[in-house]
């Protein structure tokens, strides 16, 4: 059974603002009949001021559809339309107080239906290239659709990319072998084969930046953070750039912070973010586990 | 717990007589059977006894036929693999699109390493075609899998006569019969079935359980090897009190085999009449003439089944359904889309499975309380108006993106 929250089940079971909206003056049709859910939002909006003021639904769907689709039209009666497309799905799950990684496509149907709705009311023609897979990552909630594109439009060849890329596979790793099947069958469209456990070749620095200059450029990140660390009474040290792999030494109070996990992740994004490529980093040396055993 | 329990082709509660042999193999019965020494012994005996009390459930004709397991699902994977592996020379499967995914997964899973595998279809009441059969068969085929009962409509297939056929083709047979076993009689000495799966927890012995058998003279490649545990067949420690628990359960259900198939099967029928006599556009799928005495699946239109679960649920009424979302999946149940259920219907079909403890008191008041539930539902549904489906309800209401 889903772990539906408390607010999930409350709108489910007292759905808000169901059935037809007499003078409705947009309307979106959306959803998937063979996954199951579809939505028709009904908003009756004001042409003066662009404010909604009544949102209905109806919806053929399981409970978090149900439960969505109320959140929405709660969450949307009273807004202005620019306000109302602001809303993201992740706004309606958070509403919800969160849904299960499965059922996140229902707010995102939620969300569509509302832009389909705009639309509507607009006179404009929404259509959507929204395509959804089957759950492959339940860790993300990461589709085997968005696996496959992003694997053909950057020519990856590996697990380690694909989970680089799209977080897939990076949780518990379960859904590992899935992924995998994924890379072959692609890989085998473009005339390679999927070699497992061949690690992905080190290309060189999609920045086009030479050893040197991204050296540089990893140094000038560390040196912008290390403020931040010797205010908390540690620092970080640049030992080692090996591919994309950057080894580092904290060091200080910063080694065996409880912190540090966090702080590398921090780091690692800023480091992607500046080289403009996947990077993982190393903390070497220092483990929590080495100097527990010391200690 | 209280509450109305109609989902016993999910899983069924262990009886309280059961449960009362098994205890003592958690407790002074400790001993490891293969023990040279008094602890064992006494385990050792309570198994073979269990294998017989299993023997005769299936008709067996050898008490060595029964191969304990720890579930179906080992049960259809060992006897499939076995297959393959007996016959190297033979590399082809048939087996149907409405399999249960033990089998299915493991077929997908075998043709990506080369093997042909055939997939019976089905008709719009989950019929198999004899004759594709029959043209499918050939020197090159391994392992036929063919299910006793479907699990989600309860339909029969002849799997006696396919054995035949099989067997005259110099192929071997298995069936799932996890849904068949303990509800519907079974003679395997008069047929020429060669494999069959047993899962305990179905028959209210417990979970982790279950049972090959297989017909002696069958060649056999075992899956675990390790210890001379099940004669070499099956290596791994025996799950004693449960092996002694499926072998008490094997014996109440041939003891209520008669019940089974007249006051059971009533129960149900009384079920499905009730709710289709009081809900509107609801039918039942599967083969209603050919089925197992304790389900049946209604199709609900125009509504989606996990939310009709969760108001069943409200009720204290437990059914299953084969809509995309109880699953997690994206499609509606595979066996559905087999038998051309269309969608609208496919996602609103609701599993009632009945079993020996149902009680009239519990059909009445599911009777009473279904007819709300969906009316309910299709109030909030974009494909329904008033009483009624809107006119032409997949033009009325047609999303955008598919």
């Amino acid at each position: 059974m889903w772990d539906y929250s408390d607010k999930v089940k409350d709108h489910f079971f007292q759905p808000r603002n169901a059935g037809v909206l007499a003078d409705a003056n947009g309307v979106g049709d959306v959803g998937s009949i063979s996954c199951g859910d579809a939505l028709r939002l009904m908003l009756k909006v004001e042409p003066e001021s662009d404010i909604i003021l009544d949102a209905q639904f109806q919806t053929f769907g399981c409970g978090s559809a149900i439960a969505s689709s109320s959140a929405l039209t709660e969450m949307i009666r009273g807004l202005t339309l620019e306000e109302a497309l602001k809303v993201s799905n992740q706004d309606i799950a958070d509403y919800l107080d969160g849904l299960p990684p499965e059922k996140m496509h229902c707010s995102v149907m939620g969300r569509e239906a509302l832009q389909a709705a705009v639309a509507n009311y607009r006179g404009e023609v929404w259509s959507d290239d929204h395509e959804e897979g089957a759950l492959v990552c339940k860790c993300f909630a990461i589709d085997a659709v968005l696996i496959e594109d992003t694997i053909r439009s950057n020519h990856l060849c590996s697990v380690q990319d694909v989970t680089n890329y799209t977080k897939a596979g990076g949780g518990c790793s379960s859904c590992h072998e899935g992924i995998e099947d994924i890379l072959a069958r692609v890989m085998k469209d473009r005339g390679e084969t999927y070699k497992p456990g061949s690690a992905p070749k080190e290309e060189a620095s999609p920045a086009g930046l030479t050893n040197l200059q991204r050296i540089r450029r990893i140094e000038a990140v560390l040196e912008a953070v290390r403020p931040q660390l010797k205010r908390d009474g540690g620092d970080i040290e640049l030992v080692d750039v090996d591919g994309k792999t950057i080894y580092v030494n904290m060091t200080g109070a910063c080694a065996g912070c409880q912190m540090e996990a966090l702080t590398l992740q921090g780091i690692q994004q800023k480091l992607m973010e500046e080289l403009k490529e996947f990077i993982k980093i190393v903390p070497t040396k220092v483990s929590s586990l080495t100097r527990a055993m010391k200690g | 717990m209280n509450g109305i329990y109609f989902d016993n082709n999910a899983t069924t509660r262990v009886d309280p007589a059961v449960v009362e042999t098994m205890l003592p193999y958690f407790t002074e019965q400790f001993g490891n059977p293969s023990s040279m020494h008094s602890f064992g012994n006494k385990v050792g005996l309570a198994i073979k006894k269990a294998r017989m009390q299993v023997q005769e459930l299936l008709g067996a004709e050898y008490d060595s036929e029964i191969i304990f397991t720890s579930c179906g699902t080992e049960s259809d994977s060992t006897a499939i693999l076995s297959a393959l592996k007996a016959q190297p020379e033979r590399r082809e499967i048939i087996t149907t699109t409405v399999e249960h995914p033990a089998v299915l997964t493991l077929c997908t899973y075998l043709e990506k390493e080369g093997y042909k595998v055939h997939l019976l279809q089905v008709d719009g009441k989950g019929r198999l075609d004899m004759d594709e059969y029959r043209a499918r068969l050939s020197d090159q085929t391994a392992v036929v899998s063919v299910m006793w009962a479907n699990n989600e409509t309860g339909t029969f297939f002849p799997v006696v006569e396919m054995a035949e056929l099989a067997n005259a083709a110099g192929a071997m047979f298995h069936t799932d019969a996890v849904q068949a076993a303990g509800k519907v009689p079974l003679n395997l000495k008069d047929t020429k079935i060669d494999m069959l799966s047993v899962s305990g927890h179905k028959l209210h012995a417990p979970k982790g359980i279950g049972v090959l058998y297989l017909k002696r003279g069958t060649r056999f490649r075992p899956m675990l090897r390790g210890g001379h545990q099940e004669r070499g067949r099956r290596a791994g420690t025996e799950n004693s009190a449960s092996i002694v628990g499926l072998g008490h359960a094997a014996e109440m259900a041939m003891a209520a085999m008669t019940f089974e198939n007249t006051e059971v099967a009533r129960l149900r029928d009384k079920l499905e009449a009730g709710i289709l006599a009081k809900v509107p556009r609801s039918f039942v799928t599967g083969d209603p003439d050919n089925r197992l005495p304790n389900t049946s699946n209604i199709a609900f239109e125009f509504i989606e089944g996990e939310a009709i679960l969760l108001l069943l649920n409200k009720f204290g009424i437990a059914a299953s359904s084969g809509s995309a979302c109880t699953s997690g999946s994206l499609e509606p149940s595979h066996v559905m889309r087999a038998m051309g259920i269309p969608y609208t219907a496919a996602h609103g079909t609701v599993r009632f499975s009945l079993s020996r403890y149902s009680t009239e008191f519990e059909v009445n008041r599911v009777i009473q309380v279904v007819p709300e539930i969906i009316a309910q539902l299709r109030r909030l549904s974009p494909y329904w108006e008033g009483d009624g489906p809107a006119a032409e309800p997949e033009k009325a209401f047609a999303p955008v993106y598919a």
